[in-house]
């Protein structure tokens, strides 16, 4: 079995060759057959290492198949497929190459079985996720990729001095369990921190992602804080630092989702209160908590994408994003405004819906183990989800205020790839147990009971109620056309503030040494080697009239010599030929005598 | 709700007719009504003690959600809200 397959990810990565050179409907053939080929490649392999390559007296490990590989591996490939089916008619070779360069190399972050091979395809996924927001080709898109670049090339400095370290420290290259301890452990959390958005650390995914194209932020949705909750999970489990990192992920973002204008930046600072759920339950490392990270990954990564995608479409068919833009939208866009509601009511974990059977694993092992702060503070980003993502980005986009838009619904491929991730949405909501099957450990967890479903809707539905109070006496705030300073705000006006500060101190070194060196010191020597013999005697005369006095004499002296170097007329040439008619008689002499 | 009201068509009719909207509330009012009756008759297996307070979830979403947007809208937007050309200039 194992002799026909290739590593896992080598084959979306390998398929960019084809992607870049076929034209028309072989292109689009060939970007849906990729994930399903690439899929069944990785079914095929039975647990265990496989591909392992020697290394340095190390061993390279390309394919690590097991349960936790196996779930990211196969959620990884659905997505690829559906964001391929919603990309199809990007003839982009720029983009689709980025895309399919970003998801192998996700995929291969999954499988590697060694932390060597985890940073080259970590590093790859940079370089892809950069490009898919740089395609858009604008100039806040062209900037935006390039914070994103400066910031994972950091963080992936920081990763591999902790890689570097850790190989050090215990000999092996092996990607398993790590903790927290050592300085190369620390860094190596550090750098995964980043790609998981982390408070503070986070800055980059709210800048970055809503600046993307249409269809790479589908991509982008899925891959980058996904792979860092898989690799976080298999080295960090049980770290409770995770617990108060995840927690504060919950809240925080919340409330700046709630002010946003720009719907997929609101979409964002949801991706990441989704993210803070998935960290408690690495944090917590029991076995409920990690089967409820991983499930609410899997969930997380069909209902995010939906969301994106249909928030992809309203950009696409009116040119905005904005809520202050758009609204009114569901009599031109109904089948993209259904699937909307249907991702946000997964998102908003709504019974029947992806995220109630997911979330509620989290929780409910965040209360077994007596967490009742992070409880509570879980509970609160619950119902905040209902305000931002269950009930802002569908009301602004499509009900709200009548925008005047009138346009036509999303084209055929985009509303195929919104319905099968709805359609799975709903099926994981409705029928838990497969996905149940997947999970890294066994379990039993009943999600559908009565006092479960009827707290969740109770806290849920009368959240709706404070929305539409507070809509009808008109004292829900409104949406303002404006930009809501983060974090980044100090990096980019600390990057300003390096700027200035490195042009005025660094220039003005640069200004000095030129007038000094270049100008005067050139200068001088120049004149000096003009005549170098007058000039040298000139020194020798000044330094001597220090001593015995500037009398007359000496200026007399000294200017009769500037004039006789000048004139060529030195009186060294009468004292040579003496010497030299002197030493001829004397060898004359010694050789006759 | 919208400050800057945007160029409305042509024809502007009401996005949701008023009767649909009565009709949608008062189906809402009432779900909301039996759930709270639900919660007396469901037998719930809870693990904090005020989990049993009856109606908590319901208080908490609501609260949860007022708290929520009045500390953004009040405490939040002062604080961060700029123009959009803040970053260009």
């Amino acid at each position: 079995m194992i002799a026909d397959a290739v590593p896992p990810g080598l084959i979306l990565i390998l398929a960019v060759v084809p992607a870049v050179l076929l034209r028309g409907r072989l292109r689009q053939a060939w970007m849906l057959l990729v994930p399903a080929l690439s899929l069944l490649n990785m079914l095929a392999l039975p647990e265990g290492n496989h591909f392992l390559l020697p290394f340095f007296r190390q061993e390279l490990v390309l394919a690590r198949v097991d349960r936790l590989s196996v779930v990211f591996g196969i959620i990884f490939h659905i997505i690829a497929f559906i964001a391929n089916l919603y990309a199809l008619k990007v003839e982009d070779r720029f983009q689709n190459a980025a895309a399919l360069v970003y998801a192998g190399a996700a995929v291969g972050a999954v499988f590697a079985g060694d932390l060597f091979t985890l940073f080259v395809f970590w590093e790859m996924m940079t370089l892809g996720a950069t490009f898919l927001i740089m395609a858009r080709r604008t100039e806040k898109s062209m900037a935006a990729g390039f914070r994103y670049f400066m910031v994972h090339v950091v963080s992936g400095l920081c990763l591999l001095g902790g890689i570097l370290l850790q190989v050090q420290n215990t000999g092996t290259v092996a990607f398993g369990y790590i903790g927290l301890g050592t300085l190369s452990s620390w860094l190596i959390f550090i750098g995964f921190g980043v790609n998981s958005a982390w408070p503070l650390l986070h800055f980059w995914l709210p800048d970055a992602y809503p600046e993307s194209t249409v269809t790479g932020a589908v991509f982008l949705s899925a891959f980058t804080t996904k792979t860092a909750v898989y690799v976080l999970a298999r080295t960090f489990p049980g770290t409770e630092a995770l617990i108060w990192i995840g927690a504060a992920m919950t809240v925080f973002p919340i409330f700046f989702a709630v002010i946003e204008n720009n719907l997929r930046r609101v979409l964002s600072y949801s991706l990441i209160n989704q993210v803070g759920f998935m960290m408690v339950g690495i944090g917590i490392g029991t076995e409920l908590s990690l089967n409820g990270t991983v499930s609410h990954a899997f969930s997380h990564i069909l209902y995010k994408a939906l969301l994106f995608m249909s928030m992809g479409a309203v950009l696409h068919q009116t040119g905005k994003i904005n809520a202050t833009d758009v609204g009114g939208l569901y009599r031109s866009m109904p089948w993209t405004c259904t699937f909307c509601i249907v991702g946000a009511a997964s998102i908003s974990a709504f019974p029947l819906f992806s995220g109630f059977v997911s979330k509620s694993m989290v929780m409910e092992a965040a209360a077994l183990g007596d967490l009742r702060l992070v409880w509570f503070l879980m509970l609160f980003a619950s119902a905040g989800v209902l305000h931002h993502a269950g009930i802002k980005i569908p009301f602004c986009a499509f009900f709200s205020h009548d925008s005047g838009i009138r346009c036509r619904e999303a084209p055929l491929p985009m509303l195929l790839a919104m319905g099968l991730a709805a359609a799975l949405c709903i099926g994981i909501g409705v029928y838990p147990q497969p996905l149940y099957g997947l999970l890294p450990f066994p379990t039993d967890f009943q999600p559908y009971t009565a006092g479960h479903v009827i707290s969740q809707a109770q806290l849920l539905l009368f959240a709706a109620l404070a929305f539409a109070l507070m809509l009808l006496s008109g004292t829900h705030p409104p949406e303002i056309r404006a930009i809501n300073l983060d974090v980044d705000v100090l990096t980019r006006m600390g990057g300003r503030a390096f700027y200035r500060l490195a042009d005025r101190s660094l220039n003005a070194l640069n200004a000095w040494a030129d007038e000094v060196v270049a100008h005067r010191l050139v200068r001088r020597l120049a004149e000096f080697f003009r005549m170098p013999s007058c000039n040298l005697q000139r020194v020798g005369f000044r330094a001597l009239a220090l001593f015995v006095g500037n009398h007359q004499w000496m200026r007399e002296r000294i200017s009769l010599e500037a004039s006789r170097c000048e004139h060529g007329m030195h009186p060294i040439g009468v004292g040579v030929l003496r010497a030299v008619v002197l030493l001829t008689i004397l060898t004359i002499l010694v050789i006759f005598w | 709700m919208n400050k800057n009201p945007v160029n409305v068509g042509p024809n502007p009719s009401p996005l949701i007719r008023p009767r649909t909207l009565k009709a949608a509330l008062a189906v809402f009012f009432a779900v909301l009504g039996a759930l709270l009756l639900a919660e007396g008759w469901a037998h719930r297996h809870v693990i904090f003690p005020w989990e049993e307070w009856y109606g908590f979830y319901a208080a908490f979403g609501f609260v949860a959600y007022v708290l929520l947007v009045f500390v953004a809208q009040y405490v939040l937007r002062p604080v961060v809200m700029r123009d959009e050309g803040y970053y260009d200039r």
